[in-house]
C-alpha cells in the first residue's frame, strides 16, 4: 500500500475529487494546510503598509491507495492540479505498512 | 453646542429629540466595540469588546458622582478651567431643574454618552495587549482628569475655549475627537508595540463585524451632531444633513486614494473612511453649509488614510487607528471650520472663505493645540504611573495566546469538533475536562 500525499492550490480541489472518483478511488482525506515552497510566499500590501506573506494557502489531500494504482493517481491528482503557475504544489507517495478499517477489523490491502 | 442662558420653561418637542439622541449615543459605544472588535485578531476579540463595555459603566459611575458637576457645574474661579462641586453627587439636580430648554437630568444624561465613547475610543490604540485591571483604573482617571476637565474647557459653562478663546466646536471635535486621539497616541507609547509589530499583517478577523460597527456609528452619530443642537430645530436639521454628506464624502475620498495606492477599494477603508469624514464634521456640522460639509468629509477621508500609515513609521503601534482617524480627523474638521465656517449656521463667526479672515482659523489652531497638548501630557502620565504601580501591559504569554483566554477564560469563535462547547478547547484544557481521548459523555453507558 501507498499514502500519496498532495499539497495544492485550494481552489483545483474540486477538480482533483472529480478526478479521483472518476478513476475508482474509494475515498480521500482533505485538510486546509498552508506553507510555502520555491517561491517563498509574495508580499501584500494593505492599508498602506507591505507585508511578506511567508504561509500560502494550500489544501492537503491524502489517499490511501494499493500499490499498483499509485502512479495512476499521482498522475490523475497531477493533470487536474497543474495551471501551469508558480504554487501548483508537490505530490508524493510512502510506503504504508499497515491499514485496519476500524469498522470490520479488516487489514491490509482489503481495508483500502 | 449652545447653551442659552437664563431660565427658561422645558420644551417637549426639544426634549423629546434630545431623549431619542441620547439613545442614539449610547449605541455608539457598543457600536464601536463590533467596529474595534473585527478589526483585532480572533484571539482578544473579546477583551476588545469588554474594554467599550466596562467603559460605559465606569464612565457613567465616575459622571454620577463628581464628573457632571465638574465639567458642567459653576466654573471654579472664573478662569474657564474646571467647574466647582456643588453639584457633585447630582446633589440638587432633581426633575425640575433645567437646562437650556431641556430638563438637566436629559442635558446630563446626552454629555454623559459623550464621555463614555470618548475613553472607549482610547482602546484602540492599545488593542492585544493591555491588562484589564489597569485599563478599567485608567478609565476612572482618565475620565476625571483629562475628559471633564475638556469637557468644561468647551462645553461648559464659562469655559475658557467657547467662552473667552471664542473657538468654535458644535459637537465635539476637541473635546472627544482629538482628545481621544492625543490620548490614544500617548497611551500606545506608554504601552509600547504588540509582539511582532511591523512584521506580522495582523489583518482584520471579522471584517462584517468592522462594517457593522461602523453602520452602528454613523447611526449614532445622528444624535451625535444633530442633538448637540439642544433642540429640535433647523440647526438640528443642518447638522443632520452635515453629518451624512461628511461621511459619505470621507467614504468616497478614502476609497480613491487607496485604489491609487494599494490597487484595491477596502471594506475596511470604506469603515475607515466614513468614520473618517463623520470625526471631521462632528466639529464642524453646525458652522458649515453643505458644501463645506463635503469639503470637510473629502478631505478627512483623504488625509486620514494617509495618516494610518505612519505609524508603522513611527513605530507607534496605535494599533487601530485612534491618532490617524479621530486625531487627524478631528483635527482637519476643527480647523476647517477656520476656513469654511459660514455666518448663516454660526450666525456670527465667519472663515476665512468666507470673508472672515485668518482670525477665526487661529482661534480653532490654539483650541485643538491646547486639548492635543494637554490630553497627551496627562494620559502620559497617567499611564506611566499605572504601569509602575500595577503593570499595564499583559505578559508576553498572555499576548501570544491572547488576552479572551488568558483574561477572561473565554474565547469568541468555536468551530473546531475538538473544541466544541468548551471555554479551553479539549486538545488545552486541563485535568478537569474530558481529555481527546476519553469518549464524549454521551456515549458512555449510564454506569459510566
Amino acid at each position: 500500500m501507498k499514502l500519496v500525499t498532495a499539497v495544492i492550490k485550494p481552489y483545483k480541489l474540486d477538480d482533483v475529487k472529480t478526478a479521483l472518483q472518476e478513476m475508482g478511488v474509494q475515498g480521500l482525506t482533505v485538510t486546509e494546510a498552508s506553507g510555502y515552497g520555491r517561491q517563498r510566499g509574495h508580499t501584500e500590501v494593505y492599508r498602506g503598509a507591505e507585508y511578506r506573506v511567508d504561509l500560502v494557502p494550500k489544501a492537503r489531500i491524502e489517499v490511501l491507495v494499493e500499490d499498483a494504482e499509485a502512479d495512476a493517481v499521482i498522475d490523475a491528482v497531477v493533470a487536474a492540479a497543474r495551471t501551469g503557475k508558480i504554487g501548483d504544489g508537490k505530490v508524493w507517495a510512502v510506503p504504508v505498512d499497515t491499514a485496519v478499517r476500524v469498522r470490520t477489523g479488516e487489514r491490509g490491502p482489503d481495508a483500502v | 453646542m449652545l447653551l442659552s442662558a437664563g431660565p427658561s420653561a422645558v420644551d417637549a418637542g426639544d426634549t423629546a429629540w434630545l431623549l431619542a439622541a441620547t439613545a442614539l449615543v449610547l449605541l455608539m459605544t457598543p457600536g464601536l466595540a463590533l467596529f474595534y472588535g473585527g478589526m483585532v485578531r480572533s484571539k482578544s476579540v473579546l477583551n476588545m469588546f469588554m474594554m467599550s463595555f466596562v467603559s460605559i459603566a465606569l464612565v457613567t459611575v465616575v459622571w454620577l458622582v463628581a464628573g457632571y458637576a465638574l465639567a458642567f457645574g459653576h466654573d471654579a474661579g472664573g478662569l474657564g478651567l474646571i467647574g466647582n462641586l456643588s453639584h457633585v453627587g447630582m446633589h440638587g439636580i432633581g426633575p425640575t431643574a433645567v437646562t437650556g430648554h431641556v430638563p438637566t437630568l436629559l442635558f446630563a444624561a446626552f454629555q454623559l454618552s459623550f464621555a463614555i465613547i470618548t475613553a472607549a475610543l482610547i482602546s484602540g490604540a492599545v488593542a492585544d495587549r493591555a491588562r484589564f485591571g489597569a485599563w478599567v483604573v485608567f478609565v476612572l482617571m482618565w475620565t476625571l482628569a483629562v475628559y471633564v476637565p475638556v469637557a468644561h474647557w468647551v462645553f461648559g459653562t464659562g469655559g475658557w475655549i467657547t467662552a473667552k478663546l471664542h473657538a468654535l466646536d458644535f459637537a465635539g471635535g476637541t473635546v472627544v475627537e482629538v482628545c481621544s486621539g492625543a490620548s490614544g497616541l500617548a497611551l500606545a507609547i506608554v504601552l509600547g508595540p504588540r509582539l511582532g509589530f511591523r512584521k506580522d499583517a495582523m489583518r482584520p478577523h471579522n471584517l462584517p463585524l468592522v462594517l457593522l460597527g461602523a453602520g452602528l456609528l454613523w447611526f449614532g452619530w445622528f444624535g451625535f451632531n444633530a442633538g448637540s443642537a439642544l433642540g429640535a430645530n433647523g440647526l438640528a436639521a443642518a447638522a443632520f444633513l452635515n453629518t451624512q454628506a461628511a461621511g459619505c464624502a470621507g467614504l468616497l475620498g478614502w476609497l480613491v486614494v487607496e485604489k491609487r495606492r494599494d490597487g484595491h477599494a477596502t471594506t475596511l477603508g470604506a469603515a475607515s473612511g466614513s468614520v473618517a469624514g463623520l470625526v471631521a464634521i462632528t466639529p464642524s456640522c453646525g458652522s458649515v453649509d453643505l458644501l463645506g460639509a463635503v469639503v470637510v468629509g473629502l478631505a478627512a477621508g483623504v488625509l486620514c488614510s494617509y495618516a494610518v500609515s505612519w505609524k508603522f513609521r513611527w513605530g507607534v503601534d496605535d494599533s487601530l487607528d485612534v491618532v490617524g482617524v479621530h486625531l487627524m480627523g478631528g483635527i482637519v474638521g476643527t480647523l476647517l471650520i477656520g476656513l469654511l465656517a459660514t455666518a448663516t449656521m454660526t450666525g456670527g463667526p465667519e472663515g476665512l472663505f468666507y470673508g472672515g479672515g485668518l482670525g477665526q482659523l487661529g482661534r480653532q489652531a490654539v483650541a485643538v493645540a491646547a486639548v492635543g497638548t494637554y490630553a497627551f501630557a496627562v494620559t502620559y502620565g497617567l499611564g506611566k504611573g499605572i504601569d509602575r504601580l500595577m503593570g499595564f501591559r499583559a505578559s508576553e504569554d498572555e499576548e501570544r495566546t491572547g488576552l479572551d483566554l488568558t483574561v477572561h477564560a473565554e474565547t469568541a469563535y468555536d468551530h473546531g469538533v475538538l473544541t466544541h462547547g468548551t471555554s479551553h478547547g479539549l486538545l488545552h484544557s486541563g485535568a478537569a475536562a474530558a481529555s481527546p481521548f476519553t469518549a464524549p459523555a454521551h456515549d458512555r453507558s449510564p454506569q459510566g
